[in-house]
């Protein structure tokens, strides 16, 4: 048994360690909010500069290679630093099921681009209709000569705001969940007929809501096989989700450090308020609940590749439920226990409780995964 | 034993909630139920409603306008209007230094300023709290200076809510430093007004401004806006915090966010099922109404004792705690009722008359905010660790 992190996950923790610490403070965070895009393309340039854009993608496309546990390294740091730049959406949901299905043509046409910073994508899946479900689709894709048709709608598309391609989900066959019938196609942004609305989210990440009038794409965008999506899609979600497990580690240990620090510094009744029991057993338990997050955001990043579809789902499952009640309960007593600084937009700490909220409520919150994996046993 | 209202209490309620649906205005209403931003206006408009009732004031003596209730009617009323959408009544002049001025204030404050709070004339914010200051709010240190006929103050308040419309605040200030802590704090009535004072607003994580900086540069205050008597603030804030938390079940908002909670967990599909038929979610709706159910019951249980004459004592702070755990606790289910879309910023969508494009189900938009700002009610009026503090002596004494 060995926790420790390879000589890559090292060279990479430095690396982004580095970069977070020089350039990505809560000031600089702030700016990069309120830039026009809400987030930063200079930052997304020095991600590809250090190689961090061609992470997971094979070396035959330009990329780096490298296991889901070497993003979770990413994840973490850039979770510490509440990064908002499209990473997840563009790598994880993006490059990586074009990695796990794609062909040939739409490997060299789309990775090595994303490698060298160029391109951003997003996985155009969830609906306003489908909540968690993942077989649930209704987009339809409609054969039209040799080419599709889609029409329908895909809802809160993370980075689907900048997203130069979508990989878009729809029926080519069987009812809305179904599990047969789903594929997967390369759409392009500026194709006539998506109609994109991007917002920002409440934690500052952003997505968008997209509407499909008859978009035609050619038999060429299907991603993997026609009607055969569902596996990679679910593939690639689990994959998400362990990188969340890993983002959402780093960002409750920058906010237990944050509180800790409170409760050293911030007086009251002549001492500090960490001199008050009831405050201490809380942080006692906020750091628990962080290691047992840590513990289970490790297991995720291991199984999410796992051959077996069942043993990956247990897991991956089981680690957000994980993820989900111990964000909730650190986000929750880190507020309290800061008083009324906690909720103001000036401070970090409700930025972080911002983010491990949302992050529960992504690809299914604890209660989903609970009952997943439950089902799964 | 009998748990049910009286007849005449009955009776009541219902006259309560025929005024709110005849006088509320609707669009008002909508903005309630559906955690729209209120304006200064909103709350003003049914303020004077109510002052043309003669029911701005129950807790008040009906020498001074007030309704002069007993605890069930006074509980029945803002009950009853909470569930049927009112905007709350802003507390800092009815509940807060009213009832102060009643108890303390010299006579001419009572005929100037009472009559104003109860028309809606004056809108009074809280000035208690400082940036070193919160729970232990007796080590505060803003300093007023006898010159002549004025207090000259300097300081700093914050989190001093909805400072952005008042004309008046309330204040405590150090006046003597010589000694025990609690001994040299005072009350002054200052208006917003006086030249040196400055309000810079705190904007929350929810991205709204509710809550204010407000600084004190040599504003020179005259020397008869003391309430009562120099070094007995401390008295006087208490009597004033006990008033405070008394309303802070929040049982009628409690239900109203509940009969919200199921309608919007009927209209969520999950894999074609709506949400509240599944099991899950279900129950988790199940035990927040029967928390909210041991609420109420414990809140009436205290009212009746305090109709009967027993004083208030150690139930407001045990309100204050499970209130506050049912508010949040609703909060934070509404927000999980809509799944993805809890994620989506759109502030617009809270501003009244907003005709754009929903993203999602238009009751998406303020979910998760609200949850994020209602994390204070177990901050503010004194925190639940605070609440905890005061009934494990009060109470258990320990
Ligand atoms: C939205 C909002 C509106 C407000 N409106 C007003 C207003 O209008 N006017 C006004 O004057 N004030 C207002 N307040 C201020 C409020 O009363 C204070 O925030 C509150 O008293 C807590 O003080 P603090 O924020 O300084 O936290 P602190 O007192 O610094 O407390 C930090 C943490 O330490 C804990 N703690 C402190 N002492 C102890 C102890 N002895 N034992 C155990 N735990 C302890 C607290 O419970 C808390 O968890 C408002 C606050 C908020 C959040």
């Amino acid at each position: 048994m060995d926790f420790s992190l390879s000589e890559t996950q090292r060279m990479l923790a430095e690396t982004t360690d580095r970069l977070v610490r020089e350039r990505y403070g809560f000031e600089d965070r702030k700016k990069i909010l309120a830039g026009p895009d809400g987030f930063s393309r200079p930052m997304w340039a020095t991600f590809a500069e250090l190689g961090l854009t061609g992470l997971g993608i094979a070396e035959e496309h330009d990329g780096l290679g490298g296991t889901m546990g070497d993003m979770a390294v990413v994840a973490e740091t850039f979770g510490r630093a509440l990064v908002v730049e499209p990473y997840l959406p563009t790598l994880v949901l993006g490059a990586g099921p074009l990695g796990l299905a794609g062909s040939d043509a739409q490997k060299s046409e789309i990775l090595p681009r994303v490698v060298s910073g160029e391109l951003f994508l997003a996985l155009a899946h969830g609906e306003p209709k489908s909540r968690y479900t993942l077989c649930h689709v209704d987009t339809k894709a409609a054969a039209d000569g040799g080419d599709f048709l889609l029409t329908g709608a895909k809802a809160v598309v993370l980075g689907g705001d900048a997203a130069d391609y979508f990989l878009v989900s729809a029926r080519t066959d069987g009812t809305t969940s179904a599990p047969h019938g789903i594929s997967l196609f390369l759409v392009p942004r500026s194709v006539p007929g998506l109609a994109i609305r991007a917002y920002p989210n409440i934690d500052g990440t952003r997505a968008a809501d997209l509407v499909l009038d008859r978009v035609r794409v050619p038999a060429s965008a299907v991603i993997g096989q026609a009607g055969h999506g569902l596996p990679t899609i679910a593939h690639t979600i689990d994959r998400a989700i362990a990188y969340l497990c890993a983002e959402a580690v780093g960002a409750m240990q920058a906010l237990n450090a944050l509180t800790l620090d409170y409760l050293k510094t911030r007086t009251q009744f002549g001492q500090p308020i960490g001199a008050f029991q009831v405050l201490q057993h809380r942080m006692v338990d906020m750091e628990m609940a962080l290691e047992q997050a840590r513990s289970m955001a490790i297991l995720a990043a291991d199984r999410a590749d796992d051959p077996h579809p069942h043993e990956r789902a247990r897991a991956v499952s089981a680690a957000k439920v994980q993820i989900g009640r111990s964000g909730r309960m650190i986000g929750q007593c880190s507020v309290q226990m800061h008083g009324g600084i906690g909720i103001t937009d000036e401070y970090a700490g409700g930025h972080y409780f911002k983010r491990l909220t949302l992050i529960d409520r992504t690809f299914g919150d604890a209660d989903h995964h609970l009952a997943r994996f439950a089902a799964a046993a | 034993m009998d748990l049910k209202y009286s007849d005449e209490e009955r009776a009541f309620a219902d006259e309560v909630r025929a005024f709110a649906r005849a006088e509320l205005d609707p669009a008002v209403r909508d903005r309630v139920l559906n955690h729209k931003r209120l304006g200064k206006e909103d709350f003003l408009g049914w303020h004077r409603k109510l002052h043309s009732r003669g029911w701005v004031a129950p807790n008040w003596p009906t020498t001074y306008g007030g309704c002069g209730w007993n605890a069930v009617n006074r509980y029945i009323h803002e009950e009853v209007l909470a569930e049927e959408g009112a905007p709350p009544l802003v507390a800092f002049g009815v509940n807060m230094i009213g009832p102060v001025l009643i108890a303390f204030g010299s006579d001419a404050q009572k005929q100037y300023y009472l009559p104003r709070i109860l028309s809606g004339e004056d809108w009074w914010c809280q000035g208690f709290s400082e940036p070193g200051s919160g729970s232990d709010l007796a080590s505060l240190r803003t300093k007023a200076v006898l010159d002549g006929d004025h207090w000259v103050v300097t300081g700093q308040k914050t989190w001093t809510t909805l400072a952005q419309h008042a004309n008046l605040i309330f204040c405590l200030v150090r006046t003597d430093a010589s000694v025990k802590k609690q001994e040299g704090i005072t009350m002054l009535l200052i208006d917003m007004n006086t030249p040196g004072v400055t309000v810079r607003p705190i904007i929350t994580i929810d991205g709204e401004h509710e809550v204010n900086e407000v600084f004190f540069d040599d504003v020179r205050v005259p020397k008869e806006n003391i309430v009562g008597e120099p070094g007995k603030g401390w008295t006087y804030a208490k009597f004033l915090l006990s008033h405070e938390r008394s309303g802070i079940a929040r049982v009628g908002q409690a239900k109203r966010e509940l009969r919200r909670l199921k309608e919007i967990a009927a209209a969520e599909m999950v894999d074609g099922v709506p949400l509240i038929e599944t099991k899950t979610f279900r129950e988790k709706i199940a035990a927040v109404e029967i928390d909210l159910m041991a609420l109420e019951l414990t809140n009436l249980r205290m009212i009746a004792a305090e109709k009967s004459g027993q004083a208030p004592g150690a139930e407001a702070n045990m309100l204050k705690i499970k209130g506050s755990e049912v508010q949040q606790n609703l909060t934070e289910l509404l927000m999980e009722a809509v799944g993805p879309y809890a994620l989506p910023f759109n502030p617009d969508a809270l501003e009244p008359g907003w005709n754009g494009e929903p993203i999602g189900p238009e009751y998406a938009a303020p979910l998760a905010g609200t949850y994020f700002n209602y994390r204070k009610v177990s901050i503010y009026g004194g925190s639940n660790e605070i609440q905890r503090n005061i009934l494990s002596k009060s109470l258990l004494g320990l």
